[in-house]
């Protein structure tokens, strides 16, 4: 991705208390190069960096998901390519490029 | 029943949780060959989650006290490889005539599953009152919260507050606090005297009353601070959680935090049985529309068994039982031969259970008062940013007084969760706001796509031939 979109805010919301020798994955957030770990899902991707995953259509405030096993439909996170992901439910690949900033 | 080409139909389970697990293996060991059909990638359900593969930590130190039950469950499931059709990453997402239409996760492709015998197992997820604040990034419910750090190695913050009721209140608190992260404190809607007066009908599963006073001992010996008796009021912060507020019965109290973990018990989820046509009735108990069933698991509608959470909130044990039992009568129903002593057991064991939920909702009682005190500008329905002034306006000006014509007139439920986290709330306030009593309001009614599907799939399938 090519765009000069804002740095995401750089207060991560997840904070990882084990489990942090896996294999390292390099994705793009909001075009700035990060690195997941193998088996995280997309949000944890995106929230051990960044502190939201979208804004919300009808009030434009910032969402980071809410039930993390697929029910609340609130963690729908924007590809460099327009697809949606649900972060909760998709396990982070390499190469992929996330955006959390996307005009509501 | 056979398909097209004469061969026999398998039986089809949805859920691969302590129900569905449980089913696949009677199923088996009758001769059967079911198709287990979950939308995780490994068996296991929400409360055995399995972490991914590249994760490397213990049972023990995944589940705690339930590690064995867990640990069981996984074998369990690992030993029918080969004799069942488990269907992984799959969302059932609509059921027409004899088969059920699924979506492939990782294709994102739909494809048609044929049935004869179908087990509903679809397990629960939170039973959500919200609070002021509850969209902000950082608050999540507790089912949430656990699975970030059973399936992520994760804590949702570094000071987090767990507010609600119920038995996950403390497990959770619990299961944070020894993983090393903060919990500032556990707010408990639930009065001490309540869990006091619960104590005779709760002694019914005395392993599982030891358990719970375990943790509320550890949390209290580690200097958690524990408040009961409270009244969320909301959650501090602009773009994301700085604190809380809550009402202690004498005053208003804040705390800092950077995270909240909430919810009230747990709620089924019932939209399958819905498609299915299965008849429904109000369970105060649950304080919800159930699918009925028979204490084998039989629902109003011939061929379809009901087990597990998803048809009434009993718990992971009950859950294994439930399982059993509706495979049973599914055999039974095809005139397979089987244990009627085996039967009579489990029918046992459930209804003991039953007694001992009684006890849960006197220790963790669901506060009634809630749509009394949420001001109008309480964001119920999250999806659509719909408010308790929303709805109450809609009462009062187009006089909707059941809950698909409030749906229908203020967009409640309707958007992309369905009101799996707004229903619970937009009942209470519907009830209360139009004076009836809880069960006059009705139930939302369940739609396919059960769950979001991509829109050409939605369209392609109403081209389909029928």
């Amino acid at each position: 991705m090519t765009s000069t979109r804002q740095t995401p805010p750089a207060v991560p919301l997840l904070h990882r208390v084990a489990e942090t020798a896996r294999d390292q994955i390099p994705f793009t957030l909001d075009g700035v190069a990060c690195t997941a770990l193998a088996g995280d899902t997309v949000l944890t991707a995106v929230l051990t960096h960044a502190g939201q995953l979208r804004r919300n259509e009808f009030s434009g405030a910032p969402r980071a998901g809410f039930c993390m096993m697929g029910a609340c439909q609130d963690c729908w996170v924007q590809t460099g390519e327009g697809a949606r992901l649900r972060a909760c439910s998709t396990f982070v690949a390499a190469g992929m490029c996330l955006v959390t900033e996307v005009p509501a | 029943m056979n398909d097209m080409t004469g061969k026999a139909l398998p039986p089809v389970i949805v859920g691969a949780g302590p129900a569905g697990v449980r089913a696949a293996q009677t199923l088996v060991a009758h001769g059967l060959r079911p198709v287990v059909i979950d939308e995780a990638a490994r068996a296991g359900g929400q409360v055995y989650r399995r972490q991914p593969p590249q994760f490397g930590r213990s049972s023990r130190t995944l589940y705690g006290f339930e590690a064995g039950r867990a640990d069981a469950l996984h074998q369990a499931f690992d030993a029918l490889r080969g004799q069942v059709e488990h269907q992984s990453d799959s969302l059932v997402w609509n059921v027409q005539d004899h088969w059920l239409d699924v979506l492939d996760g990782p294709t994102q492709r739909t494809r048609r599953v044929p049935f004869a015998g179908l087990i509903v197992a679809t397990g629960a997820t939170d039973r959500v009152l919200p609070v002021p604040g509850w969209t902000l990034p950082g608050v999540y419910t507790l089912g949430g919260a656990q699975v970030a750090l059973k399936f992520q190695g994760c804590a949702i913050g570094q000071r987090v507050v767990f507010m609600g009721t119920g038995p996950l209140l403390y497990l959770v608190a619990y299961q944070y606090a020894k993983a090393g992260a903060q919990v500032a404190a556990v707010l408990d809607t639930a009065r001490f005297a309540d869990q006091c007066a619960a104590l005779p009908a709760m002694a019914a599963q005395p392993a599982v009353l030891l358990k719970g006073l375990y943790y509320v001992a550890w949390l209290r010996a580690h200097g958690v601070a524990l408040h009961g008796g409270v009244r969320p009021l909301r959650v501090l912060g602009t773009e994301r959680v700085e604190g809380v507020a809550w009402h202690d019965g004498r005053a208003e109290r804040t705390l800092e935090a950077d995270a909240v973990g909430f919810g009230y018990a747990l709620r089924s989820e019932t939209q399958l049985a819905d498609l299915l046509g299965c008849r429904f009735a109000y369970a105060p108990l649950h304080r919800a529309h159930l699918p009925e069933r028979d204490a084998a698991g039989r629902s109003s509608v011939a061929g379809v068994y009901l087990a597990g959470d998803g048809a009434g909130i009993l718990g992971a044990d009950a859950a294994e039982w439930a399982g059993e039992r509706a495979a049973l009568a599914l055999l039974a129903d095809r005139g397979v031969q089987i244990d009627a002593a085996r039967t009579q057991v489990l029918e046992r064991k459930l209804a003991r259970v039953a007694g001992f939920r009684a006890g849960l909702e006197r220790a963790f009682p669901f506060p009634q008062d809630w749509a009394a005190h949420a001001p109008d500008e309480l964001v119920v329905c999250r999806c659509e940013n719909v408010t308790a002034g929303n709805l109450r306006q809609t009462v009062r000006e187009a006089g909707a007084d059941e809950l698909n014509r409030l749906k229908a007139l203020c967009r409640v439920g309707m958007g992309r969760c369905q009101g799996r986290m707004c229903g619970v709330a937009a009942a209470e306030v519907l009830a209360h706001a139009t004076g009836q009593p809880l069960q006059q309001v009705g139930r939302l009614r369940g739609q396919a796509p059960i769950k979001p599907i991509p829109m050409e799939l939605a369209a392609a399938q109403e081209g389909l031939p029928s």
